[in-house]
């Protein structure tokens, strides 16, 4: 087959099994944009910006773990794709960014938008390619993914010079099927005699503690992980990454740790005795003060990327590799362990937890006048029986999804845990209903990041896609605010954020349902209202207590144990 | 402590960028940091020379591994190892007195003179950092007109290689 470079890149997404591609058309990329038009198979999704584009193809990956595309121009367009791409980057999310680039012979001359896209990108992908011959850009396309989606994911960028997609040059085309890379060859399999050392601690344990992160869903292994856990009983918790991992509704989950995470979870961490971190990188979100972390513990700690492991807290049983692997031969592992689990101390160690439990760390005002955004969550919950796909922006809001949506299933929860993208939760689950053109999609957000990426709007009318915008709406960058009161005596510098514009009628003026709901008792019936619009997207604009802040805190540079509760629980 | 890294990586465009990136980005020392392709042309071999806690070089090695083009790495300091410099120094050599001086001291320190003009000489000297440190020290200061160095290269002693 003779195709020319445009041509290759189409019929090579094709023969990938690529369905979709987010992207915005530009001077760079005009050859494959009519490569695109003259073909039905792969689809485009048109965003309204490459912000946009790089967080809706990042939403689907994380949604069906399969690599997210975006296709992009040179120079703005590029650029523009920067934040989406340090996104997925910080999250390992598998990417594929095309980049448009200035014809190979005008590069380096300032051209008409030219940006060095290898080099503004380099220190926020996995790795990048600049193609410099037609004739290796299927080949080069084959290594994008393949590195993209094998490993710890990540985005790939591929920058492509405008003149090797030249319509008037064609070259004989191949899918290549394989690819072999001497210098990219990640660990699958975990070292059996570190895995047997593992399994021998952790059921020697009395104070266990498995402490999980965004690589068990990255690593589809979930329904290893939960049968580890219930084979050995002990508590688990899941870090904003790692959410859904582990069924949120069981009793064995004592909910999300760090700065915001549960008293129950927090406190296990700062007494066990054995530390199992799967798939987890001990973010200082979640550590806090790594001076005071898990101080009487031994550490195990199974991750793909060996450079995760001693970063930041030094462990005692590194095992690299696939945790889907290692889980799976570690759960052979324990079938046939003669050593047998102290029942006595670990019965022990659950009271204490479930000591901890009773504090109710979550709880808030119920009978508040105003609406409280942790009750919109917890109906939200309710409403879609805890089963939709929920996006959140970055703030206040998305602790709250965390906190009160109870996610069972993995791939569910989809935010911007590393990089804390504010604008990334509605291109996001925009993606995610490309996806799922069925699912219940919801993305909670707050009145200040939906106007980051708001624009998006005009994409899901384009493409019929009927998410449901879940606006936490209290007139402040709730967390910068919330900072501000605790830590800066109160003074709300630029972070009120009271001049919106009526979320409603934008949403009517993009062709959508826009409702603004400012009681309480009509939560509840609103979502239901919105949720059984399965072809609209509706905008749903709370109106909720400005003054509210997420607790339980940790604040910066503190210990996991030095936990900021809520008035509420001071007053028992 | 001070290691030496040896690199095999890939002999593409952007390659080196990629590691000196890395040291800036995540803010680890760099003394010295030499490269050329080697005997297959697809491949070139970095030697790194950098500083830091037994942590942070573990770190640096595991961070150089996850690039996608460095194909093999080894601190050759774990293991007993040779290194060499090579300096190209050019100092004032106006009369006879300087001339015979600046020789002498070439010879004491097997450097070789290796371009001679009315007023100076350039002088080739390798050797490990401490030899090219003295050597700088063993002349007059005011007499060095420029110094360059090319920083350290190094390899592992006996059977020990970094080899595809």
């Amino acid at each position: 087959m003779e195709l020319s470079g445009a041509e290759i890149v189409v019929q090579f997404l094709k023969d990938e099994g690529v369905e979709h591609v987010f992207g915005y058309p530009g001077g760079a990329v005009l050859h494959i944009y009519d490569a695109i038009f003259r073909q039905d198979d792969v689809k485009h999704i048109l965003t309204r910006h490459e912000q946009g584009a790089t967080h809706a193809a990042d939403g689907y990956a994380r949604a069906t773990g399969k690599p997210g595309v975006a296709l992009v121009t040179s120079g703005p367009g590029a650029t523009n794709a920067i934040t989406g791409i340090a996104t997925a980057y910080l999250d390992s999310v598998p990417l594929v960014v095309l980049s448009g680039q200035v014809p190979r012979a005008f590069i380096g001359s300032d051209a008409f938008q030219e940006v060095d896209m290898v080099g503004i990108s380099r220190p926020c992908v996995k790795h990048n390619f600049l193609v410099k011959d037609v004739r290796e850009l299927a080949s080069t396309l084959k290594k994008a993914f393949y590195v993209a989606s094998t490993g710890r994911p990540g985005p790939v960028v591929v920058d492509i010079p405008k003149d090797t997609t030249d319509p008037g040059v064609k070259i004989p085309y191949e899918y290549p099927k394989e690819i072999s890379m001497r210098s990219y060859n990640p660990t699958v399999k975990g070292h059996p005699g570190q895995i047997k050392r593992a399994l021998d601690l952790i059921v020697g344990a009395r104070r266990p503690m498995l402490y999980t992160g965004g690589g068990v869903i990255l690593s589809e292994a979930s329904e290893e992980l939960t049968e580890f856990t219930q084979t050995l009983g002990y508590p688990i918790t899941n870090t904003l990454m790692g959410l859904g991992a582990y069924p949120g509704m069981d009793k064995q989950f004592v909910g999300m740790l760090g700065m915001h995470g549960t008293y129950e979870a927090n406190m296990a961490m700062h007494e066990c005795d054995v530390l199992v971190a799967i798939g987890a990188r001990f973010d200082d979100r979640v550590t806090g003060d790594i001076k005071q972390f898990c101080p009487n513990a031994r550490i195990i700690h199974i991750d793909i990327d060996p450079s995760s492991i001693s970063k930041n807290v030094r462990v005692d049983i590194p095992i690299v590799g696939d945790i889907k692997q290692v889980l799976t031969d570690m759960l052979k592992e324990l079938k046939g362990l003669k050593k047998k689990i102290d029942s006595k101390a670990i019965a022990n160690w659950w009271q204490q937890i479930d000591k901890w439990r009773d504090t109710d760390c979550l709880r808030y005002d119920r009978n508040s006048a105003l609406i409280k955004p942790q009750y919109v969550v917890e109906k939200l919950c309710e409403v879609t029986g805890g089963d939709a796909f929920v996006t959140s922006d970055v703030g206040q809001h998305q602790m709250f999804a965390a906190q009160f949506y109870k996610f069972n299933k993995p791939r569910r929860w989809i935010n911007s845990g590393g990089l804390g993208t504010m604008g990334f939760g509605m291109p996001a689950a925009l993606g995610v209903q490309v996806a799922y053109p069925d699912a219940p999609v919801a993305c909670i957000t707050g009145e200040s990041s939906i106007q980051m990426c708001v624009q998006e709007l005009g994409m899901a009318l384009q493409y019929q896609l009927p998410i449901k915008v879940i606006n936490l709406n209290n007139g402040y960058m709730g967390m910068v605010r919330q900072w501000q009161e605790f830590f800066y005596e109160k003074r709300y510098s630029q972070s009120v954020m009271e001049v919106n514009p009526d979320f409603v009628k934008l949403a009517e003026a993009y062709g959508h349902i826009g409702m603004r709901i400012d009681k309480p008792q009509d939560v509840e019936g609103a979502l239901k209202e919105a949720f059984a619009m399965k072809d609209k997207l509706v905008f749903l604009d709370f109106v909720t207590d400005r003054g509210e802040n997420v607790y339980p805190m940790i604040a910066a540079g503190k210990g996991q144990h030095e936990m900021h509760m809520s008035p509420e629980w001071e007053l028992i | 402590m001070r290691h030496i890294i040896s690199l095999l990586m890939e002999n593409e465009a952007g390659a080196l960028s990629r590691v000196a990136g890395l040291f800036s980005a995540r803010g680890y020392n760099i003394e010295s940091l030499t490269v050329a392709p080697t005997e297959d042309p697809t491949m070139s071999r970095m030697t790194l020379v950098t500083t830091g806690s037994e942590d942070i070089v573990e770190q640096i090695t595991k961070q150089l591994n996850k690039l996608v083009d460095i194909v093999k790495l080894a601190d050759i300091t774990e293991g007993e190892h040779i290194e060499r410099e090579l300096m190209l120094i050019k100092v004032m050599a106006s009369n006879a007195e300087q001339r015979e001086e600046v020789k002498r001291m070439t010879d004491i320190f097997r450097g070789r003179v290796i371009d001679v003009k009315d007023a100076n000489f350039t002088i080739e000297i390798t050797g490990d950092g401490n030899k090219l440190d003295a050597f700088i020290d063993a002349l007059q200061h005011s007499d060095i007109i420029e110094t360059v160095r090319s920083g350290t290269t190094g390899i592992s002693r006996g059977a020990k290689c970094l080899h595809i």
